[in-house]
């Protein structure tokens, strides 16, 4: 695709499959404690 | 749903549902702007049209585009359907009543008196106390006993200034290790701290136990020192600045934040920003302040927009520092596109109020630090768990898809509905917007996901 480049990304449809695990890290822990932002939180499951 | 925006010379597209980042020409911005809801033959004259003065741009050329944007939007990269609304309420009840990680205010007191502490100087408006030993076993207990089968266990020592407590904290360490060996849980350790009290003790046992150490400085000493100030008035800047550079250079520079609080006084907080990295501090947070709009430090209407440009500056001075080999680490624009969180982490949020509580020094439970004050919010305690189950549901239900404005916001699965408490304060009700929030919110994660678009671009 000539016009279009696509970044290589975590499908999130495909996540809702095997998802769920809650072993990644609290947000407010790690460093904002005044706002929520998931985005950044690395993803923790052995069995992705 | 798409966003589309153009920052920094990229052309960006995002695709809400399947999280999908598009970087794109112009001709393809403008197709993909008009691809739902406009005819094909009609989207050809009018690019060819308008960029007429390009040879590039043929019909063929336009045409192959548009083949382009179907083909993603059949792969489901773009314009992907919503299916996760209707989830959004059962995935969170997946955890059921987990609880997995814990802010323990172990002071409610603080040597430093910062006009602008969300928590009143540590008491959070209340009495002064420090959280005894027996109570902060029975949390790390209590978390342990419901945190079902989540082996990574998270504990804050929060205040308050949690090192005018740090015996306890010691002995709670301990105790948590030698827990670890019969429970198979394994606790990670987080301190946040004003650094007055630290000395080569605090610092040997922070490197040592500490997964994470948060440090507040606010940046130039001028602003540091204007609010962050002891009880005679004195700024502390001098005083935490060596013991910080200390602690990190002890620590390998990793695994730390240093971790300010813009006001009305900076909203150029870039400046800050930059001043900590000229310091020699590499891993940056900078967090607007949280407090009542009649505030002096409350940042105002005007200030939000130089807060937005400010964002912009600060990810173009990144890419650039990157490129002559000194990078720095910005909190709110560490994304990682490829491993970052699945849906239900992006549905659910923070877990406040379900999965991450902040207990008392007396071991009352609330959702989270910032509600710690407010009697309503009183969950239950340590010995006894959750006993206003209601106000658990009230949070569960909290979620990318709680609040009627979030539906169609494209920034819903970056930040999963925004903050309860930000919420709470700024409207009275946890299902509240609050706007100034997802203003800056959107801009950070429009400059986050452009930084990644730059980095791909340059290698």
């Amino acid at each position: 695709m000539e016009r279009i480049k696509t970044l290589e990304t975590r499908d999130l449809c495909e996540s809702a499959k095997n998802g769920g695990c809650g072993e990644c890290q609290t947000s407010c822990q790690s460093a904002c404690k005044t706002s929520c932002g998931v985005a950044n939180q690395k993803c923790e499951n052995d069995r992705k | 749903m798409v966003h589309q925006y153009r920052l920094n010379g990229y052309n960006i597209v995002m695709d809400t549902c399947s999280g999908a980042v598009h970087v794109v020409d112009d001709v393809a911005y403008d197709i993909i702007a008009l691809f739902e809801g406009t005819p094909e033959e009609e989207i050809v004259s009018s690019m060819v049209s308008k960029y007429a003065a390009r040879p590039d741009v043929t019909e063929e050329e336009v045409r192959a585009c548009i083949g382009d944007v179907r083909a993603l939007r059949d792969q489901g990269k773009l314009f992907s359907p919503d299916t996760f609304a209707e989830k959004a309420g059962t995935l969170k009840e997946r955890s059921g009543d987990v609880v997995k990680a814990l802010c323990l205010h172990v002071a409610h007191t603080c040597n430093l008196n910062c006009a602008y502490c969300f928590a009143s100087q540590g008491r959070y408006r209340g009495e002064r106390a420090l959280m005894s030993f027996e109570v902060g076993r029975q949390a790390l207990d209590f978390l342990v006993a419901h945190s079902g089968s989540r082996r990574n266990l998270e504990v804050d020592f929060f205040g308050g200034e949690p090192l005018m407590n740090f015996a306890v904290v010691k002995q709670l360490v301990a105790y948590a290790r030698e827990k670890e060996k019969t429970c198979g849980k394994r606790f990670r350790f987080t301190l946040t701290t004003n650094g007055v009290l630290i000395d080569d003790e605090v610092i040997d046992f922070a490197n040592r136990e500490c997964h994470n150490v948060v440090l507040s400085l606010d940046g130039r000493k001028e602003i540091h020192d204007a609010l962050r100030v002891d009880y005679q008035g004195r700024g502390s800047y001098d005083v935490i600045v060596p013991k910080f550079k200390r602690l990190v250079e002890k620590r390998g520079g990793r695994n730390y934040y240093m971790r300010g609080t813009f006001t009305h006084r900076n909203p150029d907080f870039t400046k800050d920003v930059f001043h900590m990295a000229d310091l020699g501090f590499t891993e940056l947070s900078m967090e607007p302040v949280v407090c009542a709009p009649e505030d002096s430090a409350a940042l105002t209407e005007e200030d939000i927009e130089t807060v937005k440009e400010q964002y912009e500056i600060l990810a173009v001075e990144m890419l650039k520092r990157r490129r002559e080999g000194r990078p720095i680490t910005f909190y709110h624009y560490m994304l990682d596109l490829k491993n970052g969180p699945c849906v239900y982490k992006r549905l659910s949020g923070c877990g406040s109020g379900t999965e991450y509580m902040a207990v008392t020094p007396w071991g009352d439970l609330y959702p989270c630090h910032q509600f710690v004050g407010e009697e309503k919010y009183r969950m239950g305690d340590v010995w006894h768990g959750v006993t206003n189950t209601a106000l658990r549901e009230e949070f569960r239900a909290c979620n990318a898809y709680a609040r009627e404005e979030c539906r169609d916001c494209w920034a819903r699965m970056y930040c999963s509905g925004g903050c309860a408490a930000n919420a709470y304060h700024a409207t009275g009700s946890i299902r509240g917007v609050y706007k100034a929030g997802c203003e800056l919110f959107k801009k950070r994660i429009e400059c986050a996901v452009m930084m990644q678009a730059a980095e791909a671009d340059e290698g």
